[in-house]
């Protein structure tokens, strides 16, 4: 990434932008952690998106969309509506906009696409935190304030008075076809989305305007990739995709001329690598780690954290419904109130009494809470995974059963050997079963360790399907020679239980495989990166290691 | 403010097509694209109410009551006239009172009057209801609209109001998978579903930026360009409405959509009944008279894709079982 104060001039450049194209740029998502740097920021910034409307992330649809205000209507006895934010003018601004709900993040992102414009602040507070993808697609410009200092402030904002005549002025700004299809190519190759790309070509533009040039140059669209695409790359352009011999880095002039002398017309780094380069450049250290390992898709894995439901009686607020109270059900008494008061006239209430409320009219306050995980575990108790080990195995998987009981986990026992897999124990919380159920799974047989990991994927959808939270062990010594099919030959094991693991890993099931071999092997390891889960090797996976683990 | 131009939307073929042959044949049972963001899938349907040939009702009717077909108890009386069929949009935010209607607030506050104020399902009749993110609507609402979709009629019980009325409508629900999956026995509800995705072909994506941009800059100026193409699938789809009851389906071809699903193992009959329909509809929009085997094939992948079951082994996705069955069963 780029050094302090250039990133303060980006992050300039990128409130300046906002000012002349709210409408096409959608917004900015600045990743700060609250502090001088940001607000110096924001204070500027909120000079050229005047004003900034605060929108908590816990704000009410009615807060956002405009509704009956309850006081009001109460007071005057007509009914008296409150505009929402969204109607309004000015610049949404979203502090832990991390936090949002998805709802409000739809409209919020409806009112992004009626031309609203937003500065969205991701604090990232805690680790799987994210914004909502609906509006970090929405928000053009991404901006980087962490790890800033005060000294890094230089640059200043553009003034208010000088950006109002370019307002018209950009949309019509020379753009040769040439540069455009390099800008397009480029984001394309970071594999980017189109509302990514239009932004883009909006902000090449918007670049040069404020340089006050004549017409778009490559610059801008190094800007212009900087602030829109690098943030947002899936992926890292493929070398054979570019066409050319990667761009010439300095102590390799020699050997880079001799590879492109077949190129007489062009001996300087063609723009299209320039751009290629500069937009790896500017991506995050945390997201570049992730492309390079190919892990990125595997990052908005939803295990472990427990998924959320709804009905429940404990957690946060999640809107009202009809009821009646008792059995654990809170009143929600403005609700309450507010579907009573448009009754008061026809229900002729009596004199000193205020009000007069019907028990259809309860409303009771719906919660939201996180819901139970279930630990699935699966066993190889076949003849490879050997008497020894399998004993070894069921001691680990005792240790696991207590930690699970400690959290008042669920589990689940798989146990795989002969031709097939078997549920040994169905989702339960009673730990002596489970325990008792473990001591029961004989060893021996082929290894269907495809028909095993289907068991744990098949089980694992179901219950999150009921809203648990899956965790996945696997302990196995990764030798499947029993295929899906018993009919099938024996060589199709490997590649049914490798295709297995893919499902898994798409389907987004936190797992961890402990290999249970006598010695670490390649295929567990393969085998884990395979359905992206943590592998530990059995004699490191000792007791209290074991208990980590899982949690 | 002038919409996007449905015939100016580059690619999304499949989108484009499943929402003709539910605008042509409505029973077929709505549409559920599912796919990337940013890929037009909003765009092309409220592009789609642009297309429709209007409707007749009497002006102001507040339930869409079709002249002839009024709603028990309607008591408009205002003239006959033709209005745009509507397409209403969801918002995620939504309360069940704003979907299927509520008290009159303003009316029993200022008048004490207990009236029915119509929601969003009221104003849907006769058209396009359209849900965003609709994996991202909570359970209960999908339920809620599901049922009226299926049944035709919104039921409102309750604050004392007793209320019935056609609500008939096309539900059109969109979202991207990545954030939620809709759950599978809501899934088969939909007649058609629709995998987009985002081009990656740099001529395509170029051609994207540009009409957008130049709609962004003049809308109305956009427009008029396109309207000359809209008018003529406006009128094909007109014309494709008119001939569908008049499209023969020979015995064959229904062996043959009987022998898909079978292969295919979906659930009910509900799969072949749609597959039938959206042939039908196709082959209408072709302006052919009877269904051949080209339209079976045509339409199954967007009928069955979303009605198999999840098989773990399958990474290929349920598009390529489909076609692989398409193959062995429609050759």
């Amino acid at each position: 990434m780029a050094n302090g104060s250039a990133r303060w001039a980006d992050a300039c450049l990128a409130a300046s932008m906002l000012a002349l194209a709210p409408d096409r740029l959608g917004g900015i998502w600045v990743l700060a952690r609250p502090g001088p740097v940001l607000y110096t920021w924001l204070e500027g910034a909120g000079r050229l998106l005047a004003p900034l409307v605060r929108v908590p992330p816990g704000i009410g649809a009615d807060r956002l969309t405009g509704g009956l205000d309850l006081t009001a209507t109460l007071a005057a006895g007509r009914p008296v509506t409150a505009p929402g934010l969204l109607e309004g003018s000015g610049t949404l601004l979203l502090p832990m906009a991390e936090r949002i709900e998805p709802g409000t993040a739809a409209l919020i992102g409806q009112g992004l696409d009626r031309g609203r414009s937003a500065i969205a602040l991701d604090e990232r507070a805690a680790e799987g935190e994210a914004l909502p993808p609906l509006l970090g697609d929405r928000l053009g410009l991404v901006v980087t304030l962490e790890g800033l200092a005060r000294s890094d402030c230089l640059e200043p904002f553009h003034d208010l008075a000088d950006l109002a005549p370019l307002r018209s002025d950009w949309q019509g700004l020379p753009f040769s076809e040439d540069l455009r299809r390099d800008l397009t190519a480029t984001a394309a190759g970071f594999g980017t989305g189109l509302r990514a790309a239009l932004q883009a070509d909006c902000a090449a533009r918007l670049a040069a305007t404020l340089r006050g040039a004549e017409a778009v140059e490559t610059a801008d669209l190094a800007t212009a990739l900087r602030l829109v695409i690098a943030p947002r790359a899936t992926c890292l352009p493929a070398p054979e995709a570019e066409d050319r011999p990667p761009p010439p880095e300095p102590e390799q002039g020699a050997q880079d001329t001799a590879e492109t002398s077949d190129q007489p017309q062009d001996t300087q780094t063609p723009p299209q690598d320039m751009l290629i380069e500069a937009t790896r450049a500017a991506i995050p250290p945390a997201l570049m780690a992730s492309l390079m390992q190919g892990t990125l898709h595997a990052q908005p894995s939803r295990g472990g954290q427990g998924q959320e439901r709804q009905g429940a009686r404990r957690g946060r607020p999640a809107g009202v419904r009809p009821g009646q109270p008792g059995g654990g059900h809170r009143l929600d008494i403005p609700a309450t109130l507010q579907v009573a008061a448009p009754w008061q006239r026809l229900r002729r209430r009596a004199p000193g009494q205020p009000i007069r409320v019907l028990g259809s009219d309860f409303r009771l306050r719906r919660y939201r809470e996180r819901a139970e995980t279930l630990t699935i575990f699966a066993v190889d108790a076949s003849g490879s995974a050997a008497m020894a080990r399998l004993a070894e195995a069921k001691g680990a998987v005792e240790t696991l059963l207590a930690e699970a009981y400690r959290r008042r986990d669920q589990v689940a026992l798989i146990a795989f050997r002969g031709t097939g897999a078997e549920l040994i124990l169905p989702p339960t919380r009673a730990l002596a079963r489970a325990k008792r159920a473990l001591g029961g799974v004989p060893g021996g047989g082929g290894t269907p360790l495809a028909a095993g990991l289907a068991e744990a994927l098949a089980l694992a959808l179901t219950a999150r399907r009921r809203g648990q939270s899956v965790a996945l062990m696997i302990l196995t010594d990764g030798r499947g020679n029993i295929p899906l099919d018993p009919e099938a030959p024996r060589s199709a094991a490997e590649s049914d239980s490798q295709q297995i693991a893919r499902a898994i890993r798409a389907a987004g099931v936190n797992a961890l495989l402990i290999d249970t071999s006598r010695r670490p092997r390649a295929e567990a390891e393969a085998l884990a990166a395979e359905m992206g889960a943590r592998y530990l090797p059995m004699p490191q996976a000792e007791g209290t290691r074991l208990a980590e683990a899982l949690t | 403010m002038a919409v996007f131009p449905f015939s100016a939307i580059v690619g999304q073929d499949e989108l484009k097509t499943a929402l003709i042959l539910s605008a042509i044949d409505r029973s077929i049972g709505g549409v559920l694209a599912f796919g990337d963001r940013g890929t037009g899938k909003s765009t092309a349907v409220r592009a789609l109410a642009g297309l429709l040939p209007p409707m007749r009702m009497r002006a102001g009717c507040l339930y869409n009551c079709a002249p002839g077909a009024e709603r028990p108890g309607c008591t408009c009386e205002a003239p006959e006239t033709d209005a745009p069929v509507p397409v209403i949009d969801l918002p995620l935010g939504a309360t069940e009172d704003r979907i299927t209607g509520a008290l009159d607030l303003e009316k029993a506050l200022t008048l004490g009057e207990k009236q029915f104020e119509p929601g969003l399902l009221a104003r849907a009749h006769r058209g396009f209801l359209y849900i965003d993110e609709v994996n991202l609507l909570e359970d209960h609402l999908v339920d809620l609209l599901l049922d009226v979709a299926a049944s035709g009629v919104n039921v409102v019980e309750r604050e004392g109001l007793s209320v019935r009325h056609p609500a008939e409508f096309v539900l059109i629900g969109s979202g991207n998978p990545e954030e939620g999956e809709l759950r599978p026995q809501l899934l088969d509800r939909f007649g058609l579903s629709v995998e987009v995705s985002t081009p990656m072909d740099v001529p395509t994506r170029i051609e994207v930026i540009r009409r957008r941009d130049a709609f962004e800059r003049d809308r109305a100026g956009f427009a008029a360009d396109w309207a000359a193409k809209d008018m003529a699938t406006s009128q094909k789809i007109a014309a494709a409405s008119e001939r569908l009851d008049a499209v023969k389906v020979p015995d064959k071809m229904l062996e043959r959509a009987a022998g898909l699903a079978i292969a295919l193992g979906t659930d009910g009959l509900r799969g072949e009944l749609t597959l039938m329909r959206t042939a039908r509809a196709l082959a209408t929009w072709e302006g052919k008279a009877r269904v051949a085997l080209g339209h079976l094939r045509q339409a199954a992948p967007m009928v069955m894709r979303h009605r198999l079951r999840r098989d773990p082994l399958d990474e290929a996705g349920s598009t390529a079982r489909v076609m692989r069955a398409v193959e062995a069963e429609l050759a």
